[in-house]
């Protein structure tokens, strides 16, 4: 269980998130969306203490993330797999070595078994024969396949994704929507997903929360959060310029 | 006026801040690279695109640093009758001042940048925030087996530089110019003690300490975009230069 109590932070004087109070369900997809810029990033990347919050506390299984010393920290974080946007797969690294990169670091398996479990971690995600390619020469939906491929390889028991299908056409952001859906499936993880791509990101999300002006404004089933009454939920949802959710 | 000593106080604690975050990001690197598990693996690397890829950079800088020791030498030294005194001249000057400062230059050129460049894209597309997300210490695995790298391989590179120096100045001294070549290596003899070589060696060991400290100092926090990239890149190159000038002064004032 997540728990994000009065989660507040600052930029150079601007106030992003303003008292968030957000709770993630075990083993659930949790989407949040919002306006561009309105802070769900920087709320994510509070969920593993890559951001420290100026006042509040994220609660990982009762234990707050934010005030742990270095070394608790990086043991908690290896609870933790995430999808960076840019899938961020280090490139002086070949795929192969990106999703194995963890193992080797963190673990004291034998090579034999590193290269089993990379595998089959890269079958599961479609990407069987692309071990030996680096980064620079995948495709944006390839990337991102390899980043999640590394953020599941240490069998997480959360997984953020921040904006995984942003920048791919609608067919490939569905089948990385269905990848994430499968593994899911098949690891039980609880997932923390961030983006845009809406309407298409319920289908795998159990619950949506939306972030505006940095607190949340509705948080629910996703069924129950598409009918919302909500206006600033259903001015978001229509896409509608006029409304509650001021646009420049 | 107090509006103006609140900018000034402002701006002083924002230096002395920035100051202490240089020196705890380095002590911070020393600190990690006696933490195990080493990386072995990762020193080598780093010793390889620090001291086997500089190596022809500082091999011709050195040969030609050299060689116009050479002819400036044999010039003032004629004045004087003093000739013979070329070799003693070259090895002192290359040795002591020469060869660690201008080694430790081509390295920051060819090598700082380049890290700074590469820490500051790794900043920029997220590659060092995965790392501290897969709790692997980012410091760790980048920054401190650069240093350990630059220690052992700034050295070795102002050695190489040092003896093709005077390989240089040799062939321009005795072969071009006249001088005898066995006044050329008895004033050698006769002149350089093991505290010239060992201060070259203390001064190229704490260049490249500020080179690797400065460069990845400068990429592990450049702004996450193209124009911070390239301005971390910059600035790593000039202020490495300038305080390896600082630093040589002061050591070179303290072993005179």
């Amino acid at each position: 269980m997540i728990q994000v109590i009065n989660l507040c932070k600052s930029f150079r004087g601007q106030q992003v998130l303003k008292g968030v109070n957000l709770e993630f369900t075990s083993g659930k997809i949790t989407t949040i969306v919002g306006t561009s810029g309105c802070g769900k990033t920087v709320l994510l990347r509070h969920l593993n203490a890559l951001l420290r919050p100026d006042e509040g506390a994220v609660l990982i299984d009762g234990v707050d993330i934010t005030k742990l010393p270095q070394k608790e920290l990086y043991e908690m974080r290896s609870k933790f797999g995430v999808l960076f946007q840019g899938a961020a797969l280090l490139d002086s690294m070949s795929v192969y070595d990106n999703v194995a990169f963890p193992m080797r670091e963190k673990t004291k398996c034998t090579e034999s078994d590193i290269k089993k479990k990379v595998e089959e971690r890269l079958e599961q995600v479609g990407l069987g024969a692309m071990g030996g390619k680096f980064p620079a020469e995948l495709s944006g939906g390839m990337k991102k396949r390899a980043g999640l491929a590394r953020a599941l390889i240490m069998d997480p028991e959360i997984v953020l994704f921040d904006e995984p299908t942003t920048g791919l056409d609608p067919v490939l952001a569905t089948s990385i929507h269905q990848l994430i859906a499968r593994t899911h499936a098949t690891f039980g993880f609880t997932g923390v997903l961030v983006s845009h791509t809406i309407p298409q990101v319920f289908d795998i999300s159990d619950y949506v929360a939306m972030l505006v002006n940095g607190t949340i404004e509705e948080v629910s089933a996703t069924k129950t959060f598409c009918a919302s009454q909500n206006p600033v939920v259903h001015q978001f949802l229509q896409g509608k310029t006029e409304g509650p959710i001021q646009v420049l | 006026m107090l509006s103006f000593l609140g900018r000034t106080g402002r701006f002083s604690l924002e230096q002395i801040a920035a100051m202490g975050r240089v020196f705890f990001f380095l002590m911070s690197a020393i600190f990690l690279a006696f933490r195990r598990p080493a990386k072995f693996y990762l020193i080598i690397h780093h010793i390889k695109t620090i001291g086997v890829d500089s190596l022809s950079v500082v091999a011709l800088s050195g040969f030609f640093t050299g060689m116009v020791m050479g002819f400036q030498g044999y010039y003032s030294l004629r004045k004087f009758n003093a000739e013979s005194w070329l070799g003693s001249a070259t090895a002192l000057g290359l040795l002591r001042e020469l060869g660690p400062v201008l080694s430790a230059f081509m390295v920051t050129g060819r090598t700082g940048s380049a890290m700074a460049a590469e820490l500051g894209t790794m900043r920029a597309t997220e590659q060092i925030d995965a790392l501290d997300s897969m709790a692997i210490n980012p410091i760790k695995y980048l920054v401190s087996p650069r240093i350990i790298a630059s220690l052992l391989a700034m050295p070795l590179l102002t050695a190489i530089f040092d003896v093709i120096g005077i390989f240089g100045s040799y062939l321009v001294g005795v072969n071009l110019l006249g001088v005898s070549s066995g006044s050329f290596f008895a004033g050698m003899e006769n002149s350089v003690v093991f505290h010239d070589v060992y201060s070259g060696f203390v001064k190229s060991i704490s260049f490249g300490l500020i080179i690797t400290w400065i460069c990845c100092y400068k990429g592990f926090y450049a702004p996450p975009m193209a124009t911070g990239v390239s301005q971390a890149t910059t600035e790593s190159v000039v202020l490495s230069f300038v305080l390896i000038l600082i630093w040589d002064y002061f050591l070179t004032s303290i072993m005179l």
